[in-house]
């Protein structure tokens, strides 16, 4: 028996199943329970939402000078204004920032070159950004050469301390946990149970610690005259630390490649390095795009510990200024201030992931 | 059979005695098997019976612990570069295709002359064209695996395969994972390349490709070679009991 002679036509989709009405008589008003928890969910919200919005934006004090400009009704950013400077470089001399602001500048126009798809040259902006940027930052930073006077570490700070630390133990965690993660799924024994201790050591003990000892017992060990400085201690501190979570986020990768990936490259005739660099890492990597910022989210954050060892960062700065007295009871100023600065850069990490998830996805969905 | 006598270097692939375990599981036993350059030879058998195993002892993917095997005329020994030399001039086809999903079409077939035969991106793409060419799905060049068919998708690895030059070719249940209507350009593909003479090892059930190419068929069982004939008396006369009942139980249905 035949059924259909002719195709039957493709048809659009019933009105009442598309469009935003559908989606808010699906998702909010499917029914009188749900009904009143969407109206009940709107009420808190508006709530919350506008004593913030007064107290930050509305009734807030912006321009000023001192104190005696804010009028107390609501949020008063003339303390944040008063201190900007301060917070973004901590106690880098004054007369000296214009050497930050080019290397925030030259930041800022690297990571914006790579991240614009449009953009040529990427592979030698990124060689750029790895090799000579970070020397040109250091000579322009710390000075003592070609007659720029010096800024020892202990004067850097604010969003600039931040940023070096994070961006330092992000740029370095990422290829030792790549070894790490190799070295332990490695069927040589003394490579792998080195990499085994590494990792669980590192893994083992709180960050605090690690820059403890870092900052107070290692050169208690070290010969005097072999002095390291603070901030170099607490950036090699770091980032093995982060190295190694970045090792167990790739391992995790490393096991959800299939076996044939590897066999059909071995079959091919490529060395154990061209299968892992050509075929098994790039596979890994994409995987796990979102363990790998996530880990880099939480180092970003995690570098504010470095107060402990009295290196000022962001959030160290900020608490430095609130026991100003000139400037007593802006805490809450500050710390939004503060917490703002974070999510901005945590959230442009996390949006930029997700765009780097959708762009190289193949359509090979498992 | 070819009775006269042949010059070592017309011999593709020698196995002889070879035994391998699985931890204390025997899973080849005592193998002898020659083939000849421009040889196609289809091995058959029960499921775990070792001829999956057989074959990627060849290009060393699994290790045998006992006996002689030597491809080319190169023995395989325990040597990296050894190993790697052999695996240049032996191509392999998989039962789950495996290719690299993150590279189109042409890039998997670029990647291994590229950067194991040295060659330059535009000699590698030319004849990776042509290889797509032949198996006829250079129109699709462009895409990645994960948006092909299985049958186009094995033809690429044939063609990734073919692009490396082989001197032999290992196939491992290529037909396997395929849905019916798919498996016809797969085998059509592999009885034009044996036609070629192209020395051919398949692991594989389809018996019809078996009749028209093998010059051998290899029936295995629990580790072993069982029985050993051209294609014709092979399926007509087998004889051994256990190759009565395998060929009864796949052609009987």
């Amino acid at each position: 028996m035949i059924h259909n002679q002719d195709m039957i036509p493709q048809q659009p989709a019933p009105r009442s199943t598309i469009g935003p009405l559908a989606w808010m008589r699906a998702n909010l008003f499917s029914g009188p329970i749900n009904s009143v928890f969407t109206l009940l969910g709107l009420y808190v919200l508006y709530l919350l939402l506008v004593p913030t919005i007064q107290w930050a934006f509305i009734n807030a004090d912006w321009i000023g000078t001192s104190r005696d400009d804010c009028s107390g009704e609501g949020a008063c950013w003339v303390f944040v204004n008063a201190r900007f400077t301060q917070f973004i470089y901590g106690l880098y001399p004054r007369e000296e920032l214009w050497r930050g602001n080019i290397v925030f500048a030259g930041f800022a126009i690297l990571i914006a070159w790579l991240a614009i798809p449009r953009l040529p040259y990427k592979r030698w902006v990124a060689i750029f950004a790895l090799t000579a940027f970070p020397v040109i930052a250091y000579v322009l930073l710390h000075g003592g050469y070609f007659d720029l006077p010096r800024v020892p570490t202990h004067r850097w700070g604010g969003l600039m301390l931040t940023l070096i630390l994070a961006v330092v133990g992000m740029v370095g965690a990422l290829p030792i946990g790549i070894v790490l993660a190799l070295g332990r799924r490695s069927n040589m024994p003394i490579v792998k149970s080195f990499c085994v201790v590494f990792i669980e050591f590192w893994r083992g003990v709180p960050l605090i610690t690690v820059l403890f000892m870092a900052s107070v017992m290692l050169p208690l060990f070290l010969p005097s005259e072999l002095s390291v400085d603070r901030l170099i201690r607490a950036l090699i501190g770091i980032t093995l630390f982060q190295s190694a979570y970045m090792a167990e986020v790739i391992r995790g990768g490393l096991q959800a490649i299939p076996k044939g990936q590897e066999e059909a490259a071995a079959a091919l005739g490529m060395t154990y390095w061209k299968r892992t660099a050509l075929i098994v890492m790039p596979q890994t990597l994409k995987m796990m795009i979102p363990g790998i910022v996530n880990t880099f989210i939480s180092l970003f954050k995690d570098t504010t510990l470095v107060m402990i060892i009295g290196l000022f960062d962001l959030l160290g700065i900020v608490q430095a200024a609130l026991s100003d007295s000139r400037w007593l009871g802006f805490s809450l100023e500050g710390y939004v201030f503060a917490a703002f600065m974070f999510w901005i850069f945590c959230f442009s990490m996390s949006r930029y992931s997700q765009y780097l998830e959708r762009k190289l996805h193949t359509g090979h969905k498992r | 059979m070819n009775q006269t006598a042949t010059q070592p270097a017309d011999l593709m692939v020698e196995m002889h005695n070879v035994n391998k375990w699985f931890g204390d599981f025997h899973v080849l036993r005592d193998i002898d098997l020659e083939v000849k350059r421009g040889e196609r030879i289809v091995i058959c058998g029960p499921s775990g019976s070792g001829k999956s195993t057989l074959i990627r002892c060849i290009n060393h993917l699994e290790e045998h612990q006992k006996g002689e095997i030597v491809v080319g005329g190169v023995p395989l020994t325990q040597d990296v570069k050894r190993i790697e030399q052999i695996r240049r001039s032996v191509g392999m086809v998989f039962q789950h295709f495996n290719l690299f999903p993150h590279l189109t079409v042409l890039e998997n077939c670029c990647i291994a002359p590229m950067w194991v035969q040295k060659k330059s991106r535009r000699e590698a793409e030319a004849e990776a064209m042509q290889y797509l060419e032949r198996v006829q799905i250079a129109e699709q060049a462009k895409k990645y695996p994960g948006q092909l068919s299985g049958g186009q998708q094995q033809r690429v690895a044939i063609a990734r395969s073919l692009c490396m030059h082989p001197d032999v070719m290992l196939f491992d249940e290529p037909t396997s994972a395929l849905d019916p209507e798919m498996i016809k350009e797969v085998l059509d593909v592999m009885v034009e390349l044996a036609h070629e003479g192209m020395t051919m090892m398949c692991v594989t059930h389809e018996m019809g490709f078996a009749k028209t190419v093998a010059d051998r068929v290899i029936f295995m069982d629990q580790g072993q070679i069982i029985e050993e004939n051209a294609p014709e008396p092979f399926f007509n006369n087998p004889q051994s009991e256990r190759t009565q009942l395998f060929l009864s139980q796949i052609l009987g249905h």
